[in-house]
């Protein structure tokens, strides 16, 4: 922060239309101008990072408390740490979070693969709701579905698994 | 524990074995959960638009349930306690905080520094899980969690911490003054929140505008209306002009948010490609429809990217734009007081109550509005004896 002079005695006017009830901000923000010292950390306890946490490169410390949901892991993770090192001002920052959101999902299933889970697609999308309350809607889904997963099986079992084994593999470390 | 558990873009399921919550921080109390609502805005997390969310993670920013163990420094609160939690964590101290902006803590959320920390609202609203399982921690138990009225009812309460103070917000950012006239769009839980305040600051006329005939007839009752479908009229901005006396609205309230519909060049830009952070039509009509010097009011969630609105339109027409996330604790004390006497109906809106388990159908029945629903409640089987 750059130390602002208390005299305007130089500028000429200064200040003399200036408004208080001139606040599009009100009543939602009950103003003390508290931020023109800048950012300072108030005074709480610090909570242990226990895990790993990518903190926004437009603040210099992390916050007193955050969430230990999912941190970051495999290469979904190695994405995220690349974007955290551009602000939230960069598309480079909020464009390679999505991509890894997309790879979170393939690492989620072979992660329960390899827990030795088959997830049951059809439940997690609601299927059952799906059945009961869009009848016609459902029955079109299953017959892409089943249209898909036949091409897929067509087209899996034409390659060779081996490289595709050791990935699994990797990925149930990461989680642990 | 069972908990929610996100998979992917429209793709969740029970998790029976999440590990329990832990006091991770002085401050922190763990909250045992009797009811906790599906948001529209756990919506966009569902449909894969806000970055940062991961897999694994359990969504949930608005839920009731009873103190279960609180940490060395908690004194407002006490195990046992049934609370209602504000969707925002916040931690009283920060400078945001302590002019009230709950919604803008600055020390809740270390990856996003435009954004407050939410529960159960990806890693872009702090990584925190959230409330649709049967424990949750709960940091800064001393400033969010509030004690639920004896005389309450828990639905009531649980509405409470998120749709009616964002309704309510809605409509007090809008400034209404006595006789305006105020358009709606949405008629979810929050647009039709929206409505019903919009009175109380004495508008004059108020008007919804959704798809879903389902939800314009149950507004028109609800909040005592009048609602329009968009798909009936050809242009939504020209029939607010035309039925304003030509001049547009006094207010407009943006109450649908990133998944919305209307406009087939947003939705794909916005939905489909991801080049913009979804689908701003409701807010390209509200910028357009408002009149000259009229207000803007923004509560519909969209992603931190960017969005094609006609900016130059605001400009050019000298409107005032105004959103935020809900400071909920502020507004506390005074709907409280709304419910109390009568004048709000939260549960009213309740149209679903889902066990916990079943969370994957209530997601799909909630998303694809199937079967009339408005307002979907999970609970946990723990909360159900
Ligand atoms: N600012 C906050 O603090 C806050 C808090 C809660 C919710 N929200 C946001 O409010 C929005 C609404 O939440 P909800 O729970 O009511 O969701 P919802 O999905 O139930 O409702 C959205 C409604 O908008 C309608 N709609 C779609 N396109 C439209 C258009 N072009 N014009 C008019 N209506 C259209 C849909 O048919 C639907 O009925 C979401 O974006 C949510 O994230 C914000
Ligand atoms: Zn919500
Ligand atoms: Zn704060």
């Amino acid at each position: 922060m750059e130390t602002t002079p208390k005299d305007y005695s130089h500028i000429k006017g200064w200040g003399i239309d200036a408004d208080p009830h001139n606040n599009p901000s009100y009543p939602i923000k009950h103003r003390t101008n508290g931020e023109h010292a800048g950012y300072v950390r108030p005074d709480l306890p610090q909570q242990p990072e226990t895990v790993e946490v990518l903190h926004s490169n437009e603040r210099p410390n992390l916050t007193a408390v955050f969430g230990t949901s999912a941190p970051p892991s495999g290469l979904s993770g190695m994405i995220r740490r690349l974007a955290f090192r551009y602000s939230e001002n960069e598309y480079r920052h909020w464009l390679p979070l999505l991509l890894a959101d997309r790879v979170n999902v393939v690492e989620g299933i072979l992660d329960d693969l390899a827990h030795g889970h088959i997830p049951n697609i059809f439940a997690e999308k609601g299927g059952k709701a799906d059945w009961k309350y869009n009848r016609a809607g459902a029955i079109r889904s299953i017959a892409v579905g089943a249209l898909l997963t036949t091409g897929a099986l067509v087209l899996l079992t034409r390659k060779s698994k081996a490289p595709r084994r050791s990935k699994t593999r990797s990925n149930a470390r990461d989680k642990a | 524990m069972l908990a929610m558990n996100y998979r992917g873009p429209y793709r969740v399921r029970l998790d029976r074995n999440k590990p329990m919550p832990e006091i991770l921080h002085p401050q922190d109390a763990i909250v045992r959960v009797t009811r906790a609502c599906i948001c529209g805005s756990d919506l966009h997390l569902y449909h894969g638009l806000v970055p940062d969310t991961r897999v694994g993670s359990t969504f949930g920013h608005e839920f009731v349930g009873i103190i279960e163990e609180v940490g060395p420094d908690v004194t407002k609160v006490k195990v046992g306690d049934q609370v209602l939690v504000p969707f925002n964590i916040a931690c009283g101290e920060c400078v945001f905080c302590k002019q009230e902006m709950y919604g803008n803590c600055h020390e809740s959320n270390p990856e996003a520094t435009a954004v407050g920390a939410i529960y159960g609202y990806s890693h872009t609203a702090g990584g925190y899980n959230g409330g649709q399982a049967e424990y949750v921690r709960v940091p800064y138990a001393n400033v969010g969690p509030t004690v639920i009225p004896a005389d309450m009812d828990p639905d009531d309460a649980v509405l409470l911490t998120d749709v009616v103070p964002t309704g309510y917000q809605a409509a007090e950012m809008g400034a209404i003054q006595p006789g305006d006239t105020v358009v709606v769009f949405g008629a979810g839980p929050v647009g039709i929140m929206a409505a019903k305040c919009a009175w109380l600051f004495g508008a004059g006329r108020v008007i919804v505008i959704d798809h879903l005939e389902y939800r314009l007839e149950f507004v028109r009752n609800y909040a005592q209306c009048e609602a329009y479908n968009f798909k009936s009229l050809e242009d939504p901005v020209l029939f607010i002009k035309k039925t304003t006396g030509w001049l547009g609205a006094d207010v407009c309230i943006d109450a649908v948010g990133a998944d919305a519909s209307g406009n087939a060049m947003q939705s794909i830009t916005g939905k489909k490609l991801l080049l913009q952070a979804g689908a701003a039509t409701a807010l390209h009509w509200a910028i357009n429809a408002v009149k000259k010097g009229g207000v803007v009011s923004i509560v519909g969630v969209y992603g931190p990217t960017d969005n094609l609105v006609p900016i130059g339109n605001m400009m050019n027409k000298g409107i005032t734009m105004r959103g935020n996330q809900t400071s909920v604790k502020r507004l506390l004390p005074r709907l409280i007081e709304h419910v109390q006497a009568g004048r709000l109906n939260p549960k009213g809106i309740i149209t679903h109550r889902v066990p916990l388990e079943e969370v994957a159908d209530a997601y799909h029945i909630f998303s694809a509005k199937l079967d009339e629903c408005i307002k979907p409640v999970l609970i946990p089987s723990s909360a159900r004896a």
